[in-house]
């Protein structure tokens, strides 16, 4: 334990770091697709809408690992050479978008058709529905399980380990490998991810009881 | 009224010319996208028929079917760890006895919120140090179902939860015991309520068992790697997985969904609709 704090300190602040740009990027990347991809999946456009249910239905069903196998190793045989660390992070942002995309439309389909009768008949277009009436709501309603999905987004960060960036979980196993101090160091990983997990899950939970809209 | 309807209805000659227009534009921009994919396999050569041709062989073929099976093996493996332990926890957790509710809590607070790969890698790397060295098998399986187990004691015990409260008073009034109650009356209506949700977290397992690609396990990942290995076609290899994995899953998926409207007819009352009340964290990877 002590070794771990103080021979690899720097090793796995960086490793947290690493972690943590992953988790932050991909995360708001996947919800400006989801916002994008559930705005299509509600248009009256049929092909932006058939496009929309299509990609959530694949990327929803797709295992990471193999996803991730696809872009870091399968792009550059199409010249296409995303490299690791963006690799890592487009694979995360495409299935982050679908689940977003899901979140979001759940949050949509919540505000019930009255308002937006409502709204149309004082004469809204649908971009002001959208902007005035959907989103405000939507966001409120929605914010538990985006933090479910924060939190989702971050423990699969832990992937790039397949492709040797060297994330938390990398940079655990790279320290077992050097000093085989037994389920210590991975224990390490376990807190520091309990903690993030925990940490998020917490914060939605206030954020939540603070902005909740009763209906 | 659906909120589709409640969206738009039935557009004027003006908003009519406008849908058309950007349905054509993102019909241009989507056979763009298409275009451009083709494009890139085209150019770096990858379309040729030499690259596919050893997928579609027959002995491929089987090869990869057999990657499947293990794939369900490894899926009804970690679900036999998964279902019963879930089970146990959720009953823990909804214990009146402190005893029982803190550890059951604690145990599924901290693998839902622990990556399925760190604790595969504490089974690959850190256990051996200890002398526990299962088979490769156990060491993909073990992991899944454990973490499975975190997330299917939530959807058990949301099941119990969306159950009246008049249903465990009913059952305390006619004499039963708490455990009898639970038994012969809470669970067996939980279990209705939860089934398709289940199913639909056979998703998840599957996709977790894709792990077999860090532990060598030869599921359908580490499959793809052997052919690969052997044959060179990287991307088709890798391609022609990931439409297996999935085809697989919306099958699953569909099926979870069909449950789920035909037990909700079955339901008292009409029932609401369970799907959406999934605790999705570690649906992602």
């Amino acid at each position: 334990m002590q070794i771990i704090l103080t021979e690899y300190l720097g090793t796995l602040l960086r490793g947290l770091g690493t972690t943590a740009v992953l988790t932050v990027i991909a995360f708001v990347a996947s919800v400006a697709g989801g916002l994008l991809m559930a705005t299509f999946r509600i248009s009256p456009i049929p092909p932006l809408r058939a496009a929309g249910a299509v990609y959530v239905e694949i990327f929803r069903n797709v295992p990471l690992v193999s996803l991730l196998i696809v872009v870091v190793y399968g792009l550059p045989e199409i010249n296409l050479n995303p490299g690791f660390v963006p690799g890592v992070i487009i694979a995360m942002t495409l299935v982050g978008t679908a689940f977003a995309c899901e979140t979001f439309r759940t949050g949509i389909n919540a505000i019930g058709a009255g308002q937006i009768e409502a709204a149309r008949s004082i004469g809204l277009t649908f971009g002001g529905i959208v902007r005035e009436l959907i989103l405000p709501q939507a966001t409120r309603t929605v914010i538990g399980p985006t933090v479910t999905l924060f939190i989702g987004i971050m423990l699969s960060s832990s992937l790039a380990t397949v492709v040797g960036v060297r994330d938390l979980t990398g940079t655990v196993s790279y320290i077992n490998n050097k000093e085989a101090l037994g389920i210590t160091t991975f224990l390490v990983a376990a807190v520091l991810y309990a903690a993030i997990s925990l940490g998020a899950a917490a914060f939605g939970a206030r954020m939540e009881t603070r902005l909740r809209v009763l209906r | 009224m659906s909120m589709q309807h409640a969206l738009f209805d039935t557009v004027g000659p003006k908003a009519r010319r406008r849908v058309a227009i950007v349905t054509v534009i993102s019909l241009v921009a989507i056979a763009g996208l298409f275009a451009l994919a083709y494009y890139q396999f085209y150019a770096s050569g990858q379309l040729a028929p030499s690259k596919w041709r050893e997928l579609l062989q027959p002995s491929t073929m089987r090869y990869l079917a057999r990657a499947l099976g293990n794939t369900g093996l490894a899926a009804l493996g970690a679900a036999a760890i998964g279902l019963p332990l879930g089970l146990l926890l959720a009953v823990g957790r909804l214990s009146h006895h402190a005893w029982f509710r803190w550890p059951a809590t604690a145990v599924i607070e901290a693998f839902r919120a622990v990556p399925v790969l760190l604790i595969i890698y504490i089974f690959m790397f850190a256990l051996p140090q200890y002398g526990i060295n299962p088979d490769v098998y156990w060491k993909l399986v073990i992991p899944i179902g454990l973490c499975a187990a975190a997330t299917l004691a939530e959807v058990f015990r949301a099941g119990v939860l969306a159950l009246p409260r008049g249903q465990g008073e009913a059952a305390a009034a006619v004499g039963m015991t708490g455990p009898q109650a639970f038994r012969l009356v809470i669970f067996p209506q939980a279990l209705r309520v939860v089934v398709p949700a289940l199913v639909a977290q056979a998703v998840i397992v599957v996709k977790d068992t894709a792990f077999g690609y860090v532990v060598s396990y030869s599921e359908l990942m580490q499959s793809g790697r052997v052919l690969v290995a052997n044959t060179g076609d990287l991307i088709q290899t890798y391609l022609v997985i990931t439409v297996i994995y999935v085809i697989v899953n919306i099958i699953i998926s569909r099926l979870a969904q069909r449950l789920d409207s035909v037990l909700a007819r079955k339901r008292a009352g009409g029932g609401r609709r369970f799907t959406a009340l999934i605790p999705g964290r570690s649906a992602i990877q």
